[in-house]
């Protein structure tokens, strides 16, 4: 057998290429509990059930932002969560047309001989633990593994192993009806040019997709989040025009047709960085068999967050900025945006965090 | 560094390009010469080298069918022969708007411990011999690996070898001006289905792009030579339509769309089979990143040299199905060959067991 043909093979193959509709794409608000804390306590909120579900309804009841959206990824709490009217949020979404994905892993734990090097766990039970999660409603999945440049790093074991971690994790989605994100996340810090996170991308995404073919992953069911290729965090920026030529390059010397969409991470960049680099890569003439958008987890909430600050009252406020954003990167991935998003409160704040752990 | 950018970047690319212009595909004119003396043996011409040399200038020469026709691949001798006039094939070639590649590879050589599985040679001063072909006016090369189903083949041993030696074979192409045609055959013969084809091409196109890869190819100054998709020799034949559908299925999932042309092998197809399945994979309507197109070689002269009979009078007569097929696979390409209606030798299969070339 060459892929993946079990009971799943269509619905996989129609979910993923409903995710890469053009004029939509993916809110990555799987942010763990730990993570999602960090948040909170930057607006002054207390980490509680009640405030992160407060948060999350924020989000998924924005009146006219779901059009614009074909996926959200929740945290296993948040896909069994209600509205204060005590409507499941897997419901909302569905009813706004956009599918519940759910975050998989279980975080990154170090490879033992390497310079802080990660791998992610999260492969026990897995299967189960899909099955059980398309029964509430998800249908597709995320598994993040993370590496980094420097002198001798990514290593050849950090690349096979991450890899291969993500290729196994894949095939057991599919096997259990979700459509795999693949995410092997290069973190921008460090001091080195475009050009080297170029190198390291395109030999990151080779490994995978050697690796994907060697699991019998079915590519037409998947979808891949990626980094954009930029220069490191310590780098001088560069002009999202060159930022667009260095990933797809990186993307048509790695990335099979079969997939159907490109959903990028938005690492460390600001909102407004991210929506303009997404905006220019689909302007870029050339070969982009895959549609490019975004999934996108601060890039799309941090001035939204900033803007409510946990109170009540700011709600309105707050999902008007989520609604901004929401519409901006709509454009992007449709090479039509014009920068008219950038006036919002935050929006071109840098997100970076050094060796920012999720 | 990610991919080769040397001094001959550029030009790789713009070769590549030109070879994948839509209506145009490659002349696999190099056969060796024994293996050239199988074919004029089967029209009863002796194999001296006048032979091989009016053969090939009764092909090259055939003016009308060389707008259908991007590159020439040659043999070693062919590259330095000239027509009966004295002018170096490659000067004709080259005022014809023809690209002339060259045959590197040395041969096949059996893998110990394998079931019959083989890898090829030619590594040894590879690079020299690509620098003193570029300076005789080569701009292209071509290197077979070839793979077998079987059982168990092709095993996992024959797969990591072959794709590993194109890929250095690639590489070394490009540190001396020449675009590496990358072909990794897998012989159509066996009882298999065509579903089995399509797991096997795809796993050996993975491992070969994931090589070409770990080797820092410059994968736009490449071309892919696959074969089609299709059941093995001893099954059922499929439709056109499905031969497409499962050959582009199984590209789609592997090439990265960087390589700018892919250039089937005809295998043991038949000359209308060939141009037929050409046609319609360039039909079917499924996003498609590079151009698909033909490098034939008895797919494109097996008529050509039945007609000509080793004989001068046939000339015209060979040229005009030279001509004939020339044309037919140039609109394969663009999804617009109507059919012929084929006689005999078109429709004959070429297809010989355990094809030694």
């Amino acid at each position: 057998m060459s892929a993946y043909c079990g009971q799943f093979h269509d619905e996989l193959i129609a979910n993923a290429a409903y995710i890469g509709t053009p004029g939509k794409g993916i809110l990555a608000a799987d942010e763990s509990t730990g993570t999602i804390g960090k948040r909170l306590a930057s607006i002054n909120v207390e980490n509680v059930e009640e405030n992160r579900r407060d948060l999350r309804e924020l989000l998924f009841c924005t009146p006219g932002a779901l059009q614009y959206l074909s996926g959200v990824i929740l945290f296993e709490e948040t896909l069994y969560q209600k509205t204060v009217d005590g409507k499941l949020f897997v419901e909302v979404l569905k009813e706004g047309g956009v599918l519940p994905g759910i975050k998989v892993d279980k975080g990154t734990v170090e490879l033992a001989g390497t310079n802080g090097e990660t791998t992610t766990q999260g492969h026990d039970d897995l299967g189960k633990r899909c099955k059980k999660y398309y029964e509430a409603g998800a249908r597709f999945a995320k598994w993040r593994a993370v590496l980094k440049i420097s002198p001798n790093e990514p290593s050849q074991l950090s690349i096979d192993a991450n890899a291969n971690g993500l290729a196994r994790y894949a095939i057991i989605c599919q096997e259990n009806g979700l459509v795999p994100i693949v995410e092997p996340e290069i973190l921008v810090d460090g001091p080195h040019d475009i050009a080297k996170c170029a190198e390291v991308t395109e030999r990151v995404l080779a490994a995978c997709y050697k690796a994907l073919n060697d699991h019998h992953v079915l590519l037409e069911g998947s979808l891949l989040k990626p980094n954009m290729v930029t220069p490191g965090s310590e780098s001088k920026k560069v002009a999202p025009e060159v930022v667009a030529e260095y990933t797809v390059r990186a993307l048509q010397r790695t990335v099979p047709a079969a997939v159907p969409a490109i959903v990028f991470l938005s690492g460390g960049q600001s909102e407004e960085e991210a929506t303009l680099n997404l905006n220019a890569m689909n302007k870029l003439q050339g070969k982009k068999p895959w549609s490019l958008s975004f999934s996108f987890g601060r890039a799309l909430q941090q001035s939204t967050l900033k803007a409510w600050a946990g109170k009540v009252e700011n709600v309105e406020k707050a999902r008007t900025a989520f609604l901004t954003r929401c519409k901006a990167n709509s454009e992007a991935t449709l090479g039509t945006y014009k920068g008219d998003a950038a006036g919002g409160v935050g929006v071109s704040e840098s997100l970076h965090v050094k060796d920012y752990k999720y | 560094m990610s991919a080769f950018v040397g001094k001959y970047a550029d030009e790789l690319i713009r070769t590549a390009k030109y070879i994948a212009t839509p209506g145009k595909g490659i002349l696999a004119a190099d056969e060796s010469t024994g293996t050239i003396g199988k074919r004029l043996s089967s029209i009863n011409v002796e194999n001296t080298e006048p032979n091989r040399q009016a053969l090939r200038e009764l092909l090259f020469t055939t003016f009308d069918a060389l707008p259908s026709i991007s590159g020439v691949i040659l043999f070693e001798e062919t590259l330095y022969q000239k027509t009966s006039a004295g002018k170096p094939f490659v000067d004709v070639l080259a005022d014809n708007k023809v690209i002339p590649g060259i045959k590197v590879d040395k041969g096949i050589v059996e893998l110990a411990g394998t079931n019959g599985e083989t890898t090829t040679q030619g590594f040894d001063s590879l690079g020299a011999r690509c620098q003193q072909y570029y300076k005789a006016g080569a701009r292209f090369a071509k290197w077979r690996a070839v793979l077998k189903i079987g059982p168990t083949e092709p095993s996992e041993l024959a797969i990591q070898q072959n794709a590993q030696g194109l890929a250095r074979y690639a590489i070394i192409c490009q540190e001396n001006g020449l675009v590496p045609i990358v072909e990794p055959e897998i012989l159509t013969d066996g009882n298999h289905d065509i579903k089995k084809c399509a797991a096997v091409t795809e796993t050996v196109l993975a491992a070969v792009y994931k090589a070409l890869n770990d080797h820092h190819v410059l994968l736009e100054g490449t071309l892919l030579k696959p074969n089609m998709v299709t059941p093995g020799s001893d099954s059922p034949k499929v439709a056109p339509a499905v031969v497409a559908e499962y050959t582009v299925g199984a590209l789609r999932r592997t090439v990265p769309p960087a390589v700018p042309g892919i250039v089937f092998l005809s295998g043991g197809q038949s000359e209308e089979d060939a141009t037929l399945n050409l046609n319609a994979m360039n039909k079917l309507g499924v996003l498609k990143p590079w151009t698909l197109s033909f490098s034939f070689g008895r797919a494109l002269q097996q008529s050509t040299i039945k007609k000509w009979s080793g004989k001068k009078e046939n000339v015209p007569s060979a040229q005009a199905a030279f001509l004939a097929r020339c044309k037919a696979n140039s609109e394969a390409t663009l999804g617009k060959y109507a059919g012929c209606a084929a006689d005999a030798a078109a429709s004959e299969s070429l297809y010989v067991k355990d094809y030694k070339y």
